[in-house]
């Protein structure tokens, strides 16, 4: 028998070596290692470690990889504000971290991030998608632009797992070209050209699915409507 | 599709060398120095031998003092310093923690982000990411030294194997893997919760955290409990398709290799084989049918929407979450990279199913392979009753004692999970805690203990689980669920090594061979089948078949 196990009065004994390893392991898994590959983290990949954040105009704008919403400022009696439509939107966020009696949505504040964890066949998630998918037609629909109902991709009327997806698919930003391009006074073939320039396909061409930024798309719009407006 | 051939690729590159440096490890007669202080500092002999119960005492003591020191470093998190703000927490909820970190689970009742500090995080929560899943490896390889030895009893030291299997295996991997996902952009620091600008004024609130250090083990040691409450879904966690991918890698990695392990042990690669082909069987049917079940889009929301991309990343999509959602049923892990509670019926279907399997396809780092060992067993004992002859494996009887332990085994999980599911619905205030209601509803809370008996940890999370009742009987359940099981499997082991090993004859069931890989997946779809079927059909059948 193993001498740290004795027949009486062993299990303190036991109970202690047992306390000792988890203190001696936890210096090493829970300080020397977190450390370590801090330290290796910070050196090498210092922006992307810190949370890759997004400079525009002198100051941050967000996270390449945090989602957020374009909105109008919020109007008296409202309680979620309604979409800027001069700016590319991204995906509906209505998860709230829990459920919906649990309190507030998420909208993209990071402090909690969750998805609806509703069913496929709940009432609430099909009259979401249907107001969803009501509201990217209306929205998108321009003079000479009709959007059809089956033109809508499945991510723009749903909402993602995390909640801050920062990611829309090139169908959807595609679907969004005509009505930036009217509300920000620009040429539709330029906006078309500027999400087609930020469309990021595939990893080595199969490796997760192809994507636009949808903040990047943005600032870029950002800078073009500004050089535009200057020339 | 792609991915899942590249996986495939890079999972089988990895196969010969882990598996083959893992046998070495569990093998070899040095210690290394950082080793021999560790063994100071315990105040253990690495080189004692252990009978099984020794052994089992080493494991059950080492985890009450694990879970004990868990649940005091939450309830003291409000005095402690680096704890962003956030208070002590609950004592039911910090059991429940406790309990699920410990024991591999990694379920989690809280919010990650709103909930807890660095220290808890960093020094607690992730140290057992390593600690538990190291001493579920450390059972695995004392039944394989029980099939592999003969005439003694004796497993091993159960301080060595736990020490080493941290050391030489899951940290060097881990450094490695967290440098990879720091590159793909999961963040790495030690910032408190600071306000961000945004694009049109305003700001977001943003917490660090020791993120890519802790996401790494947590898919590496088939733990799953996120920083963040979004999980692997959260961009900080997992920032695009490439991580996504390597992060399915690292749950599959150990739980595959390992069966080379169980082959060099044993001395024969080919056993080790005929496992392997039983897990990768079962992997890949589960991934093609949820691949067709997700892409079909079978709910009417999703057919209004033209996709099941509800609880899933545009950056992953549906194939990618399909992947991972598999891998991460039919191992122990429970992270998760779309939310299961909106996949179709028949896509949450398969991920009960694949919990309720035991978790043996690959399954959890060490406890995949223990349980698929004991289903070798039954299968064994089933050929056995049809031809009239006592039936072996690996050279040793399946006797009375051996197949009572088994039949143990394989019944304690689902008597956990059905009881505790029976008597929540037949109670009044659980059922309050369910989001969706009808079979929808049923499904979350038999998700929830099917989850926490296997040592899972995902969640239908539209429960609102953080209640007296659930951190209570969740906690109960994974405890149950982990240890009870573990008793068997060393018992086992024991009475398997003090056996001598009866001579292979022409009568003797051939186990490397694809005939048994058949029985074998067969005898596990079949006892599965028959324990969880009623209560399948009450909850995703229905739910499935109705849309």
């Amino acid at each position: 028998m193993n001498n740290s196990v004795g027949s009486v009065g062993s299990t303190a004994r036991l109970l202690g070596a047992g306390l000792r390893a988890l203190l001696v392991l936890t210096v090493i898994c829970g300080v020397v290692y977190p450390l370590a590959v801090t330290g290796i983290a910070q050196g090498l990949f210092p922006d992307k470690a810190n949370g890759s954040e997004v400079r525009s105009g002198g100051r941050v704008v967000g996270s390449e990889l945090i989602g957020q919403r374009y909105d109008l400022p919020l109007k008296k009696g409202q309680e979620t504000a309604d979409p800027d439509l001069k700016w590319f939107q991204p995906r509906p966020s209505n998860g709230l971290g829990s459920n919906r009696d649990a309190g507030v949505n998420t909208r993209y504040d990071l402090i909690l991030s969750g998805a609806t964890n509703l069913a496929g066949d709940s009432k609430d998630l099909i009259a979401d998608v249907r107001a969803a998918k009501a509201a990217v037609v209306k929205d998108n629909s321009t003079a000479d632009f009709k959007v059809r109902p089956s033109d809508v991709p499945a991510e723009a009327v749903t909402s993602s797992g995390s909640g801050l997806d920062p990611h829309i698919s090139p169908r959807y930003a595609e679907l969004q070209v005509h009505r930036v391009a009217e509300r920000n006074g620009l040429a539709v073939n330029q906006v078309r050209k500027l999400v087609d320039e930020h469309v990021d396909g595939r990893i080595l061409g199969f490796v997760g699915e192809p994507r636009v930024n949808v903040l990047q798309l943005n600032v870029a719009l950002k800078g073009l409507a500004a050089g535009d407006a200057a020339g | 599709m792609l991915q899942f051939l590249a996986l495939t690729a890079a999972l089988a590159l990895a196969y010969r060398p882990l598996g083959d440096y893992m046998a070495r490890v569990y093998s070899s007669d040095k210690h290394l120095r950082v080793e021999k202080w560790i063994y100071k500092g315990i105040g253990a002999d690495p080189d004692t031998e252990m009978r099984w119960p020794a052994y089992l005492r080493g494991v059950l003591a080492f985890s009450a003092v694990s879970v004990l020191f868990l649940y005091l470093l939450q309830r003291l998190q409000g005095s402690l310093p680096g704890s962003l703000g956030f208070k002590s927490i609950d004592p039911d909820q910090a059991f429940n923690t406790a309990a699920s970190f410990v024991a591999n689970t990694n379920w989690q009742s809280y919010y990650g982000e709103q909930a807890m500090g660095h220290v808890v995080q960093t020094g607690g929560l992730a140290v057992q990411n390593f600690l538990s899943a190291a001493v579920g490896i450390a059972v695995a390889i004392a039944l394989v030294r029980g099939f592999a030895r003969s005439r003694t009893g004796e497993l091993g030291n159960f301080w060595s194997d736990l020490v080493r299997g941290t050391v030489r295996i899951l940290v060097p991997i881990s450094v490695l893997g967290a440098i990879v996902l720091v590159a793909c952009g999961a963040i790495q620091n030690f910032s408190g919760i600071h306000a961000v600008g945004q694009f049109l004024g305003g700001s977001q609130e943003w917490n660090g955290g020791a993120v890519a250090s802790q996401e790494v083990i947590k898919l590496l040691g088939t733990n799953g409990g996120g920083i963040f409450n979004a999980n692997s879904a959260h961009p900080f966690e997992n920032p695009d398709g490439f991580s996504n991918l390597f992060e399915v890698f690292l749950i599959l990695v150990i739980p595959f290799a390992i069966t080379r392990t169980f082959g060099r042990m044993v001395g024969s690669l080919r056993q080790g084989y005929a496992i392997l082909a039983t897990m990768v069987t079962i992997w890949a049917g589960f991934t093609a049918l949820m691949m067709w079940t997700e892409f079909h889009h079978g709910a009417p929301a999703f057919d209004i929407a033209g996709g099941a991309m509800e609880g899933k990343e545009t950056r992953f999509g549906i194939g990618g979450s399909a992947i991972f959602s598999v891998a991460t049923t039919l191992t122990s892990t429970g992270a998760v990279n779309s939310f299961h509670s909106s996949n179709t019926g028949f896509g949450g279907g398969l991920n009960l199913l694949g919990m309720q399997l035991g978790e043996i396809a690959p399954g959890g780092v060490g406890s995949g392979l223990y349980g698929m060992l004991v289903m070798a067993i039954i299968a064994v004992f089933i050929a056995g009753l049809m031809v009239g002859r006592t039936p072996e494996y690996l050279g040793k009887k399946i006797g009375t004692r051996e197949i009572k332990l088994a039949a143990c085994y394989i019944l304690i999980t689902p008597a956990l999970v059905l009881g505790f599911t029976a008597v929540s619905m037949a109670l009044p205030t659980p059922k309050d805690s369910m989001l969706n209601s009808g079979a929808h509803g049923f499904s979350e809370i038999l998700y929830a203990y099917t989850s926490g008996a296997n040592n899972n940890g995902s969640a239908f999370a539209g429960l609102s689980a953080d209640t007296n009742w659930f951190n209570t009987t969740i906690g109960l359940a994974m405890l149950l669920g982990r240890f009870l099981p573990m008793v068997f499997v060393l018992a086992l082991a024991g009475s398997l090594a003090a056996q001598k090993p009866v001579p292979a004859t022409a009568g003797t069931l051939r186990t490397e061979k694809p005939l048994f890989t058949g029985l074998l997946v067969g005898a596990i779809m079949i006892i599965t089948g028959l324990t969880y079927f009623p209560a399948l059909a009450l909850g995703p059948l229905a739910e499935g078949l109705a849309s």
